[in-house]
């Protein structure tokens, strides 16, 4: 005999559709609605206490605050309440595979959330005396040997903040570098399957931007860039591998050439993921790759930074490195080179980049990442990105247009268009259907060389079985768009939200929360 | 009055030596919902094929180019709170910008009405 | 290796699939001679979770923890409590392994606290608008320089002298690459900076820099200032680097600030040795299209209902490239959250009491240390910082506090190496950490140090 089923419901009693149907709270069971804290918290109310303040006679110098802040507080219940329900609406690594090209979305060991919160280096002062420092001093000169050592290359700069703070950072070694060579180079050259942020950035430094082309086969256009190569060309910024998925197959030769032209090679490291442990990059005649620590090294992405982009060096451009940095002493102490010992052991540096010394709490995260894989296990995080890549790719010869598949193997991502779907079904579609599928669908749109891209970065800490399905829903997908099936325009269905107006949002920007006006009772 | 085309997808309307500038139907279908306008200032020197205004969409911005060169006499403030004008009427209401023209020979290169319907039709 | 998911069999059949003998075979783009073929030489191998842990315990005992001994530090990065509910939430998976929210229907959780975020910044700076966060504050306050040089179409920018060294050490550099012109002064414990910022202020200033409070701690009316940048066309920027101390005193967009930027660490985040820190960003609506950095805007979707979304993002370098208003890419999303949460617990009234908590305990820490013969106050006002001026110099005095197990502040000689005139000064934070009992023996440790004497 079975047991009882409590909720009295039996196959054949058919199911009626309620999914339509509106809830009084606007909630869908563990969908869960959530207010502002504008519309929940009110200025009285707070979720700290604190010991009464001794009296003391005011020395504010006269501008008390006399106004209010409008700042509503929470008791320590409603908080919580609020945040967690916050987060359950939003995709996670934690919640499921991740799969956006050039971001890099592993897992993220809790190992190192552990460490970084280890008392001496949470709650260490960047300007503590240095005597007293010497544990985190040394955290960060540790984690500068490995990215030396896993580069190949002289020096590194810890200090930038993201991966855009360290390309700037090695862009303007390059300026500090031909400043001291007394020569006048306006022009970096791009190529176009670049991120926006390498022309971005050789824009703020002051050059002068020149897009390279591309070969059919998605790679740099060498004879292009050596025809382009002269006296006015301060270097190159090259992704390697690029944002096509694929290795620079002649980054050494390019190196060369620009080397010969007295320019210098930037290369941006995002990809580094995909050759970590296989391939240093300082033998390939790179003078300066940022390394973003929150995509090969595991750091979290937080919904949105903080990174860190340390940026190493070839001995080339490492004179003009910025300040500060940690440098090992006879002794065996750590001293952190600033402003005042610059002048005797970094005479060139082009200056400071920011306040203090750099993401101290990205370093700890990163080391224990680098420490747990080792020399060995790096290279197997390559080769088990550059495996995973490759499945998908061939998993779904047939289902979706490669461009460049025949290039050759792929690196750690995978690159897909939107040819041979449906009249009016794009990438959007597919995007908006792997979200229906459970998953954060890939980078869309990227890089701007082929139509409608889609890029899978998979990275090695995805399972087979986890791909094998993953593969499955983007196969399910794709195939819906080529047939034209129209719930797929109006994807997601089952998210917290479906598609915004980004239109509205744009044209009239609502950026902070302001109080309804009142209504105005009618007379 | 004689309307003149650009191959960057600007029209100009010229009066005398006044003309009027906008963005083609074409362009406006192309960007899609336009979420913003930048206009120049008025007075300010335009020289042909220089950057002249600023078009944004939720996800592309471009650059308006000035057909010809001059000095700006007006700009349609109306872009400022209603953007969509350059959706919705794009070669009337959702004009950018006037300019006293400096060098009316300037008009010569640029194409008529059916020249770029053929132009645009060969893309 | 525990976080790597495939077994040797998986690989196998994936290589398969695949059609490669190896996973060598992957690799043949790499030419012959970059190619490593085994592990790196003379790096160690992978490692326990137990062995790593053990690692760090034991460098992290090698540092002195603020919260294990009396502690004076400020200068731009101040320790506060920092309630237990803020680090839990903001280690939930879904906060902490999220990405930008790039697909907004699956991220309206880091959305939303981003708008609630943003309009906490705006109302506690006493602006109109605020972005979504910067690197930090030193980085928050060039960009707004640059943004500046955008709105007035001028290339000079004037710092106040009692703007963080570190912070006009970054616009100097910044500045020498994109040709701006920086007008400085030296620092000057006997005065404020503000006759020389008016005096400066012409028809070429883009904007005149103060930090309020600042770098000693002391805190002026900025109404004058703005009221002359502005008869000159030119903007206020308004650094803070204390945000607690708006809970106590005036917000600068009251005084007629342009742009505020400031440091946001004090709230939620941990004094990490220097970061990840969080910038704030705020100003004037009616410049919110040179804003750099993400922005999140309200907005509805298909059923009507309310979301958000990250808006007015051509302004920004992954569409406008080389145009764009800055090349920034990341916010700093978790330092972000960390702050909204620590500012929703403490509301108006918890953030008001906190401030008053903090001035009450600097005012009683700057009464007690002036009673040490031959110390004098600096400041004529303070809110939670103050400078000292010592008779000895102020750097070997930290040394020999630090040797005595107190962490007793920042000398002016670290900040400012080579100005003599400054090298008695100490710069001292007192926060609510601080109890009475930290008071009293850095102020016997300070008097004991003092009487024997320093750099013999």
């Amino acid at each position: 005999m079975s047991t009882v089923n409590a909720s009295g419901w039996r196959p054949e009693m058919g199911e009626t559709d309620v999914m339509t149907a509106a809830t009084f709270t606007g909630n869908r069971a563990l969908m869960l609605e959530e207010a502002l804290i504008f519309e929940i918290g009110d200025s009285h109310t707070t979720g700290v206490d604190f010991d009464p303040a001794p009296r003391v006679q005011s020395r504010l110098g006269g501008l008390e605050r006399q106004r209010d802040i409008g700042l509503p507080g929470l008791s320590e219940p409603e908080a919580v309440r609020h945040y967690t329900r916050l987060s359950r609406q939003n995709y996670a690594i934690d919640l499921g595979l991740f799969p956006l090209g050039s971001c890099t979305m592993k897992h993220n060991p809790r190992l190192n959330e552990k460490v970084a919160r280890m008392k001496g280096f949470l709650d260490a002062h960047p300007m503590q005396p240095q005597e007293t420092v010497q544990g985190a001093l040394a955290v960060i000169h540790e984690l500068a040997e490995w990215l030396i050592r896993l580069t190949g290359m002289h020096g590194v700069a810890m200090s930038p903040k993201a991966g855009a703070h360290g390309e700037l950072c090695g862009i303007l070694a390059i300026k500090a570098a031909l400043d001291a060579r007394g020569e006048d180079r306006p022009v970096i050259l791009v190529p176009e399957s670049a991120h926006g942020t390498n022309p971005a950035t050789a824009a703020f430094a002051g050059f002068r931007v020149e897009n390279i082309p591309a070969t059919p086969e998605g790679r740099v256009d060498v004879a292009a860039l050596k025809t382009r190569l002269g006296p006015d060309v301060a270097g190159v910024m090259i992704t390697n591998p690029n944002t096509c998925g694929l290795f620079e197959r002649d980054l050494k030769v390019i190196s060369d050439a620009v080397h010969a032209a007295g320019g210098y090679v930037y290369c941006d490291g995002a990809n580094f993921n995909a050759i970590v442990g296989r391939v240093r990059p300082g033998d390939l005649g790179v003078d300066a790759m940022h390394i973003n620590l929150h995509k090969t090294f595991s750091t979290p992405h937080g919904g949105g930074g903080p990174g860190s982009g340390p940026v190493v060096l070839s001995e080339a451009l490492s004179p003009y490195g910025p300040i500060p940095f940690v440098a090992k002493m006879p002794d065996g102490s750590f001293k952190l080179v600033e402003e005042e010992s610059a002048g005797e052991m970094h005479p060139e540096t082009f200056g400071r980049m920011t306040a203090f010394h750099g993401q101290m709490g990205m370093f700890t995260r990163a080391l224990a990442y680098i420490l747990s894989h080792g020399a060995d296990g790096l290279k197997q995080v390559a080769e088990d990105a550059v495996l995973n890549a490759n499945y998908v790719l061939r998993s779904l010869e047939g289902t979706l247009e490669a461009p460049f598949a025949a290039s050759g193997p792929c690196m750690h991502e995978a690159l897909f268009t939107d040819d041979n779907l449906a009249e009016g079904f794009s990438t959007l579609d597919i995007a908006k259907g792997l979200i229906d599928e459970g998953y954060h669908p890939m980078t869309v749109y990227f890089p701007l060389v082929v139509h409608g891209a889609m890029l899978v970065e998979p990275t090695e800490t995805e399972s087979k079985a986890a791909l094998d399905q993953f593969i499955g829903a983007l196969r399910s997908v794709a195939n819906r768009a080529k047939q034209g099936d129209p719930a797929l325009k109006s994807a997601p269905h089952f998210a917290p939200r479906r598609r915004l107006d980004e239109t509205l949002a744009a044209r009239k920007p609502v950026l902070v929360w302001k109080e309804a006006e009142l209504p105005i009772a009618a007379e | 009055m004689t309307r003149y085309f650009t191959d960057e997808h600007e029209w100009i309307e010229v009066e005398g030596t006044t003309a009027t500038v906008g963005i083609t139907d074409y362009a406006q279908s192309q960007l899609g919902d336009i979420v913003f306008a930048e206009v120049p200032a008025v007075g300010a020197q335009l020289f042909k094929g220089g950057d002249a205004a600023v078009v944004e969409s939720v996800k592309a911005a471009s650059d308006v180019y000035a057909p010809v060169s001059g000095s700006v006499t007006e700009a349609n403030d109306a872009l400022a709170d209603d953007p969509a004008l350059v959706n919705s009427d794009p070669e009337g209401a959702g004009w950018f910008f006037k300019l006293e023209l400096s060098d009316p020979s300037e008009l010569d290169g640029l194409m008529d009405a059916a020249a770029y319907k053929a132009f645009v039709d060969s893309l | 290796m525990r976080y790597l998911p495939l077994t040797d069999s998986d690989r196998q059949a994936m290589l398969a699939t695949i059609g490669a003998a190896s996973v060598d075979d992957l690799f043949i783009d790499v030419p012959e001679e970059a190619r490593l073929n085994g592990p790196i030489a003379g790096l160690p191998m992978h490692a326990s979770e137990m062995a790593v842990e053990r690692h760090f315990s034991a460098l992290a005992r090698k540092n002195m923890a603020a919260a294990h001994h009396p502690f004076f530090l400020g200068a731009g990065a101040y320790k506060h409590h920092v309630p237990a509910s803020v680090d839990h939430l903001i280690q939930r998976g879904e906060f902490l392994t999220a990405y930008t929210p790039y697909q907004p229907e699956i991220a309206q959780g880091t959305l939303q606290m981003l708008f609630e975020f943003q309009t906490q910044v705006a109302r506690l700076f006493g602006c109109d608008v605020a972005n979504a966060s910067m690197y930090d504050g030193s980085t928050a306050c060039w960009e707004a320089i640059g943004m500046a040089g955008r709105v007035t179409k001028r290339k000079k920018a004037i710092l106040s002298s009692g703007l963080h060294p570190h912070y006009v050490s970054v616009a100097q550099t910044m500045a020498r690459f994109t040709g701006d012109t920086l007008d400085l002064a030296a620092l000057d414990m006997a005065q404020s900076d503000t006759a020389r910022l008016l005096a400066s202020i012409d028809s070429e200033t883009s904007c005149v820099v103060v930090q309020y409070p600042d770098i000693l701690g002391r805190i002026e009316d900025l109404g004058p200032i703005a009221a002359k940048a502005h008869e000159h066309g030119a903007l206020l920027i308004t650094v803070v680097t204390e945000p607690v101390a708006l809970g106590a005193i005036k917000a600068p967009g009251e005084m007629g600030a342009d742009i505020v930027v400031g440091e946001g660490q004090s709230l939620g985040v941990g004094l990490q040795f220097g970061g990840p820190y969080v910038g704030l960003f705020a100003c004037k609506e009616k410049f919110v299209r040179q804003m750099p950095g993400r922005l999140c805007g309200e907005t509805v979707d298909a059923e009507g209902k309310r979301g958000f979304v990250l808006t007015l993002s051509t302004r920004e370098q992954h569409i406008r490239r080389e145009k764009a208003t800055s090349n920034i890419c990341t916010n700093s999303g978790l330092c972000a959250l960390a702050f909204s949460i620590h500012m929703s617990l403490l509301g108006e009234h918890g953030l008001r009491e906190l401030a008053a908590l903090n001035h009450a305990r600097a005012v009683q820490a700057a009464d007690r240390l002036t009673s040490i013969p031959g110390v004098s106050l600096v400041n004529d006002s303070f809110f939670n910082e103050f400078t000292l001026k010592l008779p000895a110099n102020a750097r070997d005095v930290v040394h020999r506090l630090a040797a005595k197990k107190v962490l007793g502040g920042v000398s002016l000689g670290r900040l400012y190496p080579g100005q003599a005139t400054l090298e008695n000064g100490l710069l001292v934070a007192v926060t609510e950490v601080v109890s009475d009992e930290d008071i009293e023996t850095l102020a016997v440790a300070l008097q004991e140090t003092l009487v024997e004497g320093v750099g013999a």
